[in-house]
């Protein structure tokens, strides 16, 4: 019986680790790069007067044009992570700086973001240093060609999280009865030479759900069983292909591609990395450098080991705070987010706001554009913590105007997983004394219909 | 390894087997995005801005005659001409395409309350660019109302205040002019290259003209009929103090009922893809909708939707002629109205652009 302690204790060879330090550091370097190059930071975090923050991070904010700045230490440090140079440091750097740009806006919250944040979280505990890296080059003590077994699995352990928790939230009734919402969005792309006269097709929305879901459940035992992996990383390669071509997802569907690997043999690391090796050498040298065979002490300890235990726990956990709330999930979104609940919902808002002077009376009612950008008003218009933060702005806005005690309202309409649309929020409730906290939100509207499952 | 090609010829199979026996089938869920376009282009767009082109001509044909011979006949001719290219208006206001945003049409041509003194600050120097943003409060339909109705008291208190000032008499013929010109170009610009580019352009970018299109249409609905020519006047953004001078044509005071009718029918017509001017329909957004099985509570969400623009007909139908008369005898009615078009409008917002999957923005989204 192995006990979790002698697990701690297992090795495992180093080039994983290094593998998947180099795969990482240049995914998020090269995505940084194309973040900036399609005029985003601009866009999203420069531009906009106003800006969705989370709950408890109002103070994390865009610097103005400083933000670029943060956008230049991220890719650095991605590097940084990439080429094992001052590894703690550009890992630390790293976490912060991506997790810094991710807390600004809420608007463009995208579960893979947050799934970035944890692994660079992760990474900062971990020995990817070393084998492989400038830092093993310099300092010989903290060179290892054998690392804790742990540092592997524990971002194996990620992404299956990442995989099984998306699986086990298709299963519901949108998605597995109504084939919602990709018989919305394949409709969409009938347009698409080859597969696109079939994805009109009901058969075809439902195949697909289906398909995705015991994908997201089961593609995690494909990988780790042998014998099964290479025909898992095929249907990986394959199915996030398809969807690359079918929804703007950005860089993900490679992240999740060049993550995937990890689940491969160390020989497999190996010779991935012998292959990077003879390239920047230029084909000077053809194997790898031998490392000294020991286990680097600074990152080895236990201790990391069990604290890496209890921040998985609180990731296999977090993710069911959704039943600490009543009413629908999907309805109120109260606990949706942080919790791998990828391309459930096709989920569109209408808010109109009406601002109250409490002395006069009188009325203005807001063009919801003149603050906020179309991407932030679309993300605005159907989740209840951005309308209330909106309204709060709003409040503040009109209050500055002078006009007195500003009362705030909203009359919402939603359409839910192509459901016809149905009012949001109470019209009758001054949104301005309403605070955001962890509680359940009673001025949400009922959801008029129910969705079983998880 | 063998099991692998055993489970890819399995599936070739079936995927084999499947098109085989849906060769006799309707292509279901799929719409012909091309069809569309050319259906817009052709039977509703095109003719819609002729349309309005020609009445653009005989407005700045009559208001020409009238700045040189100013009698109660020539002003009658120039109030016709006048309303039937107002009318014709409401029907191209839905399409703001590259080259109407261009030369503003809609700001240009009807942006209303008319600024009166602006007008008459023009008139009396003689200088002003109607290209100008500045001038769209003092240009187009709602300035010519004014200046046809609302400049004398009386048709002989109004033919002589032009006997006596030449300039406004040259400011009515520039108003028709610039009207006409920019119908011109662009009718000329569908009629030169625009036209392939547009029925090209059945991408989902945000800015292919398919959703360019998509999203002017319900915008027209929400900002430029919804909001100016029933809000606004009803009150609903002021607190309920009504505005009987914010009404459109205040100065006619007697077609703001007819112009919404005519705007409404407009929308309606192109939800439904018929032909302009024709009773015959094509591709349109209601068929596009049922062909991707939009369904919504048990029925056609084309249904849902054309059954909300009937109830706005029907509610503006109550209206009086007059909507500056409507608002001071029973806003309720008006409100009434408002409603009802707000109706059709969250539907198309939410509703149809949801069962169309038309994107505002682009920018990448969740998945994985």
């Amino acid at each position: 019986m192995l006990t979790f302690r002698s697990y701690l204790n297992l090795k495992t060879d180093a080039a994983s680790l290094a593998f998947f330090r180099v795969a990482f550091g240049l995914m998020m370097f090269f995505s940084i790069i194309r973040f900036a190059g399609n005029g985003w930071i601009d866009k999203f975090y420069i531009a906009p007067a106003f800006h969705f923050t989370y709950f408890g991070f109002g103070w994390v904010k865009p610097l103005g044009i400083y933000t670029y700045g943060i956008f230049i230490i991220c890719a650095l440090s991605a590097l940084m992570v990439a080429l094992g140079y001052r590894y703690r440091l550009g890992s630390i750097l790293f976490f912060l700086s991506f997790t810094y740009i991710e807390l600004m806006d809420k608007t463009t919250y995208l579960n893979h973001y947050y799934f970035i944040s944890l692994v660079s979280f992760v990474m900062i505990f971990l020995p990817a240093n070393a084998f492989f890296s400038l830092d093993a080059k310099r300092n010989h003590l903290i060179a290892s060609a054998i690392v804790p077994r742990y540092t592997v699995d524990v971002l194996k352990v990620l992404l299956a999280i990442v995989y099984f928790y998306a699986g086990l939230a298709k299963l519901n009734t949108d998605w597995l009865i109504n084939a919602m919402p990709l018989k919305i969005w394949l409709t969409g792309n009938t347009h698409l030479p080859l597969i696109g006269p079939w994805l009109g097709k009901q058969w075809v929305a439902y195949a697909f759900s289906y398909i995705g879901a015991v994908y997201d459940l089961f593609i995690v035992f494909l990988l780790l069983n042998r014998r099964t992996r290479l025909f898992g990383f095929v249907l990986v390669v394959v199915f996030h292909s398809l969807t690359r071509i079918l929804f703007p997802i950005g860089v993900f569907p490679l992240v999740m591609i060049v993550s995937s690997l990890i689940f491969f043999s160390p020989q497999f690391h190996r010779r991935a990395l012998g292959v990077v090796y003879s390239i920047i050498t230029f084909g000077k040298k053809k194997a790898l450098p031998a490392s000294i065979v020991t286990v680097n002490k600074y990152f080895a300890s236990e201790g990391i080991g069990y604290f890496l235990a209890i921040f998985i726990a609180i990731q296999l956990i977090l993710p069911f705070r959704y039943l600490l709330y009543p009413g629908e999930l999907f309805w109120t979104e109260e606990g949706f987010r942080f919790s791998w609940r990828v391309m459930l919902m096709e989920k569109v808002g209408y808010v109109q706001f009406r601002i109250v002077d409490s002395k006069t009376g009188a009325t203005a009612y807001i063009n919801n554009r003149d603050y906020l950008t179309a991407f932030q008003e679309k993300q605005m218009s159907f989740q209840p913590d951005f309308i209330l933060e909106y309204a709060h702005y709003l409040h503040d806005t009109f209050k500055a105007k002078g006009m007195a005690d500003p009362q705030v309202y909203a009359e919402s309409y939603v359409a839910l997983n192509g459901r016809l649309n149905a009012p949001y929020i109470n019209p009758n409730v001054n949104l301005a004394k309403e605070h955001e906290s962890f509680a359940h939100k009673t001025w949400i509207l009922p959801f008029k219909d129910t969705i079983g499952g998880l | 390894m063998k099991r692998f090609v055993l489970t890819l010829s399995v599936v070739a199979g079936l995927l084999a087997g499947c098109s085989s026996s849906d060769n006799n089938t309707t292509s279901e869920g799929t719409y012909d995005r091309t069809a569309l376009m050319t259906n817009w282009a052709d039977n509703i767009i095109i003719p819609s801005f002729e349309d309005y082109q020609a009445k653009a001509n005989v407005l700045n044909t009559k208001a020409a005659a009238f700045a040189q011979n100013h009698t109660q006949q020539t002003l009658e001719e120039v109030r016709t001409a006048w309303l039937d290219a107002y009318k014709a208006f409401q029907h191209v206001g839905i399409f703001d395409d590259p080259k109407a945003f261009e030369l503003h049409l809609i700001e240009g041509s009807n942006t209303y309350p008319t600024d009166v003194t602006g007008i008459n600050n023009n008139i009396a120097s003689g200088n002003y660019n109607l290209a100008q943003p500045v001038q769209y409060t003092r240009e187009g339909f709602p300035a010519l109302d004014y200046l046809l109705y609302g400049i004398g008291d009386t048709d002989n208190g109004l033919i002589s205040y032009y006997e006596t000032t030449p300039n406004a008499r040259q400011y009515v013929a520039d108003l028709a002019a610039h009207i006409k010109s920019v119908a011109d170009a662009i009718v000329a610009d569908w009629n030169g290259s625009y036209r392939e580019t547009f029925i090209a352009g059945t991408g989902t970018a945000v800015s292919a003209p398919i959703n360019q299109t998509v999203n002017n249409f319900v915008k027209n609905l929400e900002k430029d009929t919804r909001t100016p020519k029933l809000g606004i006047p009803a009150g609903l953004f002021s607190n309920g103090v009504t505005y009987a001078d914010k009404v459109e044509a205040y100065y006619n005071n007697n077609v703001s009922r007819q112009l919404l009718i005519e705007a409404l029918t407009a929308s309606k017509d192109f939800f439904n893809g018929k032909h302009f001017g024709m009773s015959a329909n094509g591709p349109g957004l209601g068929a596009y909708l049922d062909a991707v099985n939009a369904v919504r509570e048990g029925q056609n969400l084309s249904a849902v939707i054309n059954a909300k623009y009937d109830a706005a007909l029907a509610a503006v139908n109550q209206l009086n002629n007059s909507f500056s008369s409507q608002v001071t005898a029973d806003n309720t009615k008006m409100v009434n109205a408002y409603n009802a078009v707000q109706q059709i409008v969250i539907a198309e917002k939410l509703d149809m652009l949801q069962a169309l999957n038309i994107s505002i923005d682009y920018v990448d989204g969740d998945g994985d």
